[in-house]
């Protein structure tokens, strides 16, 4: 009985040991700050009562204002993209990443390493994008992304917008369909997860219209369904639906409505939580835009660097500075990304001019500014 | 010599603490307990400390939002006015149409394949067991493909429907039905049909019960299942007027209206998961059969019992015992693989859940619910076969 007694006891102090051990006896530790800005102190216990919350940090990033080197450290950009759709992220006959959005990418790698295949793709459905984003996992979202209001409140920062499209809906021409109106009671395929959905239902429900929604996860399999038949129509960005089109057995048995549903700016964008690095990103979008402005190109860079425009001299590094040191960057990355990429008209021209490598669609909104389109970036001084 | 005095009497309470089993026990308790609760502690801690740093909500205020983006189909009427929460609901709802119905039909096909399995002709033996390997070996979202994208979708437009009588009509975009639509006399009519069930059974037990003791024979599963049927037919013509009427499918400029529908989609991902899964529980029903002493079947010959009546009444009683501890898996299984609908389209929960995630960009919440919903829809199961599972046991002596 007393060695049942003792066991018992031996335990019991144990228990007490262990549990004393966990409970707060002590004010927790204030939480560490950054250089920036001072731990306020943590007031002291009083007697055999509950010790404070010690109160917030002043702001002050602590995981931000460190992409730059992180990507420095790593040597290449993580760029999220896609690897499926014509013109803006494809693979070409080598099994190399090639399109607009990709290009977007391999700028900013050039602006950083001066090495265009400075990039790590990251391939990346419609579903998988925000999060992907919010979670750091990739340096820069390409990918034609919608910009949103409640996806800059909730994904990460939009930089710029690179290409303005609007919702369209593509049809088989023996329909007969012209407007949405005649659509109505038909199948629609569409991806799931985007703002195309959304639009979709706004619109129909808006005219009073009836329709059936067929979604799935990747793009390959709703324009199978929809060139099978499964579906009357299919709605995506009209970029993405001339994309394509050029990829149909038949592309003249399809047509794209000669209607708009809604604005859809494309824009690439980064994580939350580091200025530099948006700065940074946005810089090279103006860097790219603003080279077409004053036509420099990739072939005529070097001789450029001669001129004697003000404007261009700054651009290119040669005298004058427009913040790179802030940026962290070098005084003539701007020539380097010209270089590598090409401006803004010829990433365009690359993939969807004329010549263009996976179709042609006219520049529209996105001419310059100066051309009576909406491409505008700030000057670069 | 006096042995008693140099005797040490040894009782468990003399056993020194540091190699008392009961203590050692009590103390690697408390020590796995601590690591346990710890190891989650670190975890949920990471979580929490990870979402506060950026900026992540995992409140669950977003499920009162409007939706916003359209489905393919409901059980229940939906538009995209309605909240996260209800389209959540659809897909709940969507996920238990596809599961309860390949639970069933997959047990009908596991078990007839596994009795052509064992049956002595070759060519239904071989069949069988060719349908079992091949199936067992292709991964389901490949045969999902297949069935969605090869079979189904190569079916006739439907503009060029096969129409069988009925009207049904078969295309690609799924088979279109009759609908029952109920009447003014559909009230009565049931009333007809709950008797008919009431007095069906209670004929059963009765006449059962009637047929043990005297051992005459009363017939009473058929005498019953002919009451079953009679009572409503004589009902549906007493009522005046037929209870139920026909909703044709009426194609029009793109589809059909009226009627009922089953989707592509859901047949495509009902075929290829009863499929997959039947093989597997074709294993398991045949694992059970051969589980059952070859004594049993040969003793219940000799009695004079057909091969049927030897399957029925005495292997498949014995069998059940081996059969449905594995069932149960196979079943939670079905359900799970049931989340494979995203890549053919059909909007279950694993499907919704990723469109909210989308559209209101929250994934921890949403994929807790998700997992909830499943856990809880798993557990059920297991309890409820589980019961069934205790009451046929046998006590051994």
């Amino acid at each position: 009985m007393n060695r049942n007694l003792s066991a018992l006891l031996v335990v019991l102090s144990i228990l007490s040991v262990v549990l004393t051990a966990c409970g707060p006896t002590e004010c927790p530790e204030c939480p560490p700050c950054p250089e920036a800005g001072e731990c306020p102190e943590c007031p002291p216990c009083p007697e055999a009562a509950e010790c404070p919350e010690c109160p917030p940090c002043p702001e002050a990033p602590a995981a931000g204002e460190q992409r730059l080197q992180i990507v420095l450290d790593r040597g290449k950009v993580v760029c999220g993209g896609r690897t499926d759709l014509l013109g803006f992220g494809y693979l070409d006959a080598d099994g190399k990443n090639i399109g607009f959005d990709v290009d977007l990418c391999r700028a900013v790698a050039a602006a950083i390493f001066n090495d265009p295949n400075a990039v790590e793709f990251v391939p990346l459905t419609a579903a998988e994008r925000g999060p992907a984003l919010q979670t750091n996992e990739v340096d820069m979202l390409s990918r034609n992304c919608t910009w949103t209001s409640s996806r800059d409140a909730q994904w990460g920062n939009f930089t710029v917008v690179m290409f303005y499209d609007g919702q369209g809906m593509m049809v088989r021409q023996a329909s007969g369909a012209e407007t949405l109106e005649d659509l109505d009671g038909a199948t629609v395929c569409v991806t799931t997860g985007t703002t195309t959905e959304l639009n979709l239902a706004d619109n129909f429900r808006g005219r009073g219209l009836e329709f059936t929604a067929v979604t799935f996860e990747d793009t390959a399999s709703v324009y199978n369904a929809y060139e099978e038949g499964r579906c009357d129509a299919a709605t995506s960005d009209k970029s993405q639906l001339a994309a394509v089109r050029e990829g149909f057995a038949n592309p003249d048995d399809h047509v794209v409505l000669d209607v708009t549903m809604s604005k859809e700016p494309l824009t690439p964008a980064v994580p939350a939580g580091d200025d530099q690095w948006f700065d940074l990103v946005k810089t090279v979008m103006y860097v790219l835009i603003n080279a077409e402005e004053l036509g420099i190109t990739s072939q005529n860079v070097d001789e450029m660097m001669g001129s004697d425009a003000p404007s261009v001299k700054r651009l290119l590094g040669v005298e004058g500075e427009f913040g790179q040191a802030d940026l962290g960057l070098s005084a003539d990355f701007a020539a380097n990304v010209i270089r590598a990429v090409g401006n803004y008209g010829e990433i365009y021209d690359r993939y969807m001019g004329p010549d263009g490598d996976a179709f042609t669609l006219p520049r529209g909104p996105n001419k310059l500014w100066s051309d009576g389109g909406l491409v505008y970036a700030p000057p670069i001084r | 010599m006096d042995q008693d005095s140099h005797i040490q009497v040894i009782t468990r309470s003399s056993i020194p603490l540091w190699r008392d089993e009961r203590v050692i026990q009590g103390i690697a308790q408390i020590l796995s307990a601590v690591l346990v609760i710890g190891f989650l502690a670190f975890f949920v801690g990471n979580v929490l400390q990870a979402a506060r740093d950026r900026g992540l909500s995992l409140g669950y205020d977003f499920v009162s939002q409007s939706a916003g983006f359209p489905l393919a189909e409901s059980v229940i009427p939906y538009d995209e006015s309605m909240s996260f929460g209800y389209a959540f609901l659809v897909g709940i709802l969507n996920t238990l149409k596809v599961a309860l119905v390949g639970v069933v039909g997959a047990t009908i096909l596991g078990t007839v394949a596994a009795l052509a399995r064992i049956s002595p002709n070759w060519l239904v033996s071989k069949i069988a067991s060719v349908y079992i390997e091949v199936v067992r070996n292709i991964p389901l979202l490949v045969q999902l493909f297949i069935w969605y994208f090869a079979v189904f979708q190569g079916l006739p437009l439907v503009k060029e429907s096969i129409q069988w009588p009925g009207p049904v009509f078969l295309s690609q975009r799924g088979i279109y039905l009759p609908a029952p639509v109920p009447t003014s006399t559909f009230g009565t009519w049931v009333i007809f049909v709950g008797a008919g069930v009431v007095l069906a059974c209670v004929l059963r037990v009765v006449l059962g019960r009637y047929q043990l003791k005297t051992g005459r024979t009363t017939y009473p599963v058929l005498t019953s299942v002919v009451v079953l049927v009679a009572l409503p037919t004589v009902g549906w013509f007493l009522g005046g007027g037929s209870p139920l009427v026909k909703d044709v499918p009426v194609l029009g400029k793109f589809n059909f209206t009226g009627g009922m529908q089953l989707t592509t989609e859901y047949a495509a991902l009902l075929t290829g998961l009863v499929i997959y899964t039947g093989a597997f529980i074709a294993e398991v029903v045949r694992a059970g059969i051969l589980a059952v002493d070859r004594g049993q079947f040969d003793a219940a010959r000799a009695v004079g019992l057909s091969n049927a009546q030897v399957l029925r009444l005495v292997v498949f009683p014995q069998a059940l015992r081996v059969i449905i501890p594995p069932l149960i898996s196979q079943y939670l299984n079905l359900t799970k693989n049931s989340s494979l609908a995203i890549a053919v389209g059909y909007p279950d929960l694993f499907f919704v859940g990723r469109t909210v995630i989308n559209q209101a960009g929250r994934a921890v919440p949403v994929f807790l619910m998700v997992m909830a919903v499943y856990l809880f829809i798993s557990l059920t199961t297991s309890v409820l076969m589980n019961i069934y599972n205790r009451r046929i046991q046998f006590v051994e002596r």
